[in-house]
């Protein structure tokens, strides 16, 4: 044998990112790199980047290819074994139709994203770290899609879940989110994404659907779960990385990063609202109300974080006391509207039954019997009646979110929040303090926003009616939208159940 | 605040994609029925700035708020109204645009006595 020693973990990094960030000398650096000065962050030295992960690309191939031969180890026998009859009941498939239309698209977004900012941001460690979890976002979306597609052999409203994120209203919440993020410059893309959303607020994301699936027995979305956790972590620590990298190398990036935490805590609070319905109204067995997980996550978890960053003068996000107050009301406020526009939205929406709604009594005591329970019970009433409640217009968006303005004023639960300005001789309309000053921050911006409701009435979505517009829509009226009970999905469940119970008789 | 923007003249190059004009002759109207909450949010329609206001009542708010059991009640002689954050007391024979409705106004109003199931 020659002298070749095997070398260790740091140096085999050191020997990958060796040479990465070479000074060019036929193009000024500042030419080749246009993107990471505009927004007006200030580095001084990018060899400051620490990465306490140092992953080389071998060991990331070998982690990855390991994590994915369990993974579809897992499929193939949850397929095998007929697993889709074992969830907890059909209504379930319900969370994996919002999490593959709503979630798996942005992680497409995500992985498109990070390759952005590892091509633009100029610093070796920073750009390898935003690579490997350009891959990682990529391979989280194959993964999510390989698993969800067992489903689509018995369930409805989940094929056309790529076309379905780019036309559906509701789906434009998200994806209006990413583009927001994907259309800003690469270090705020970096706070948005990799801090907002993977470190601060994703365990309100992810514990909720993984924890969600294995309360239900959805034993292969759990898995994905797990192949993802790894990376999630290692997400995070870049999260937390770029954030202090930022504060520590110039004071000038302090009001900047504020700035941006501040938007990107008030966008994603609203994006999550969507996880918050699912956790209250959509999950056959419950894991914990919204309002705990909002606690646990965000009040403690997030208020520890924000005391550790206080020594870097970062402040608490703007808004965060309105949002802890809200965490009482929005996941009852979505579900109405999802209750209501049942017809335009591509999965199954059902009134909460006896035992659910003491559920919601007992997780929600100041709020739920006052101002929900009151609604629900005039609703399911209506529904016996043969007079299901409806909302047959079109509702108004808020410019910044995108979401039907159903949110409430603060500390007044009966009265929608209005907020309004004046930009260029128009109006525009918002949810909340928190979007309009986004949207009065950078109005050139968000006066572009794809409204939805605005397009539908300006004749870009395939019609005037309502089913000209589902048509555009690709959905599948009277199997993909409307209520759970009487669906083909229902249907389809009743039949299993009964075939279960023959077999055990 | 403007937008930080890596393009020179950012500004000149933005298209507002909710224009008046894009919407074929019709100016867009919101409208919402106060301490009504089943209605999650306003709603919204594109219409004529001609439109005399007692027919925008009659043929688009009422049947459009028609599955709420107090709509049967609603005596529209009575409403109270808000026009872009306004009291206002609508003539309901002079037109929208005569009543002060632009584009994108908002139009909230109360219903004195009915305020639904816990203002659901």
């Amino acid at each position: 044998m020659s002298g070749t020693k095997k070398l260790g973990l740091r140096q085999r990094y050191e020997y990958l990112t060796r040479g990465l960030d070479w000074e060019t000398s036929y193009q000024p650096m500042d030419k080749v790199f246009p993107y990471d000065s505009f927004e007006g962050i200030k580095i001084k030295d990018w060899s400051a980047w620490e990465d306490p992960f140092r992953l080389t690309m071998d060991s990331y191939w070998k982690f990855q290819a390991e994590k994915e031969r369990k993974l579809y180890a897992v499929i193939d026998a949850f397929a095998q074994n007929n697993g889709q009859t074992g969830i907890s009941d059909g209504r379930y498939a319900n969370v994996l139709k919002l999490f593959l239309t709503g979630i798996s698209p942005e992680e497409y977004q995500a992985h498109r994203g990070f390759a952005f900012a590892g091509r633009h941001l100029r610093g070796a460690g920073t750009r390898v770290a935003a690579q490997m979890q350009s891959i990682d976002e990529l391979r989280h979306l194959q993964t999510q899609v390989h698993t969800i597609s067992h489903y689509n052999k018995y369930f409805d409203g989940i094929g056309e879940f790529p076309h379905m994120h780019d036309r559906v209203w509701y789906l434009s919440v998200p994806k209006s989110f990413f583009d927001d993020a994907r259309s800003a410059g690469p270090f705020e893309f970096m706070i948005a994404i990799g801090f907002a959303f993977e470190y601060l607020l994703t365990n309100l994301l992810f514990v909720p659907f993984m924890s969600g699936a294995a309360y239900n027995g959805d034993m292969s979305t759990v898995t994905f779960g797990f192949s993802a956790q790894s990376d999630e972590s290692r997400h995070m620590t870049l999260g937390i990385e770029v954030i202090k990298f930022l504060l520590e190398q110039h004071p000038d990036n302090l009001p900047i990063v504020q700035k941006w935490v501040d938007k990107w805590f008030w966008r994603g609070h609203r994006l999550l609202g969507l996880v918050a319905m699912m956790m209250d109204y959509m999950l056959p067995k419950k894991v914990m109300s919204w309002k705990e997980a909002w606690d646990i996550y965000f009040v403690e978890a997030g208020g520890a974080l924000f005391q550790d960053l206080g020594r870097y003068g970062l402040k608490m996000p703007k808004y965060a006391d309105i949002a802890t107050a809200e965490a009482e009301h929005i996941s009852h406020q979505n579900w109405a509207v999802f209750y209501q526009y049942t017809h335009a939205a591509a999965f199954h929406t059902w009134m909460p039954d006896a035992e659910h709604l003491d559920w919601l009594s007992e997780k929600y005591p100041n709020t739920f019997d006052k101002y929900y329970r009151p609604r629900w019970e005039m609703w399911a009433k209506m529904e016996k009646e043969g007079k299901r409640f409806y909302n047959n217009a079109l509702p108004q968006l808020c410019q910044t979110c995108q979401i039907p303005m159903a949110y409430t004023e603060p500390g007044n639960p009966t009265e929608i929040c209005f907020r309004s300005t004046q930009y260029k001789g128009d109006t525009y309309h918002f949810c909340s303090d928190g979007c309009k000053d986004i949207f009065c921050d950078e109005p050139e911006k968000f006066s572009q926003a794809w409204l939805p409701v605005h397009q539908i009435f300006q004749g870009n979505c395939g019609g005037a009616t309502v089913p000209d517009v589902l048509r555009w829509y690709n959905m599948n009226v009277g199997a993909d939208n409307m209520d759970y009970v009487g669906s083909p999905d229902e249907k389809l469940w009743n039949e299993w159940h009964a075939e279960k119970l023959r077999q055990a008789s | 605040m403007s937008v930080v923007a890596l393009a020179p003249g950012y500004e000149s190059k933005v298209e507002i994609r909710d224009l008046e004009t894009n919407f074929h002759g019709n100016i867009l109207i919101f409208v919402h029925w106060e301490e009504h909450l089943s209605f999650c949010s306003a709603i919204a329609f594109p219409l004529p700035p001609g439109m005399p206001f007692g027919a925008f009542v009659s043929e688009v708010v009422a049947p459009h708020y028609a599955a709420h059991p107090d709509a049967a009640n609603v005596d529209w002689s009575k409403t109270l109204w808000s026009i872009d954050g306004e009291r206002k007391s609508p003539d309901f024979s002079a037109s929208l645009a005569a009543n002060g409705l632009h584009h994108k106004s908002l139009v909230r109003f109360w219903t004195p006595g009915l305020s639904g199931v816990a203002f659901s």
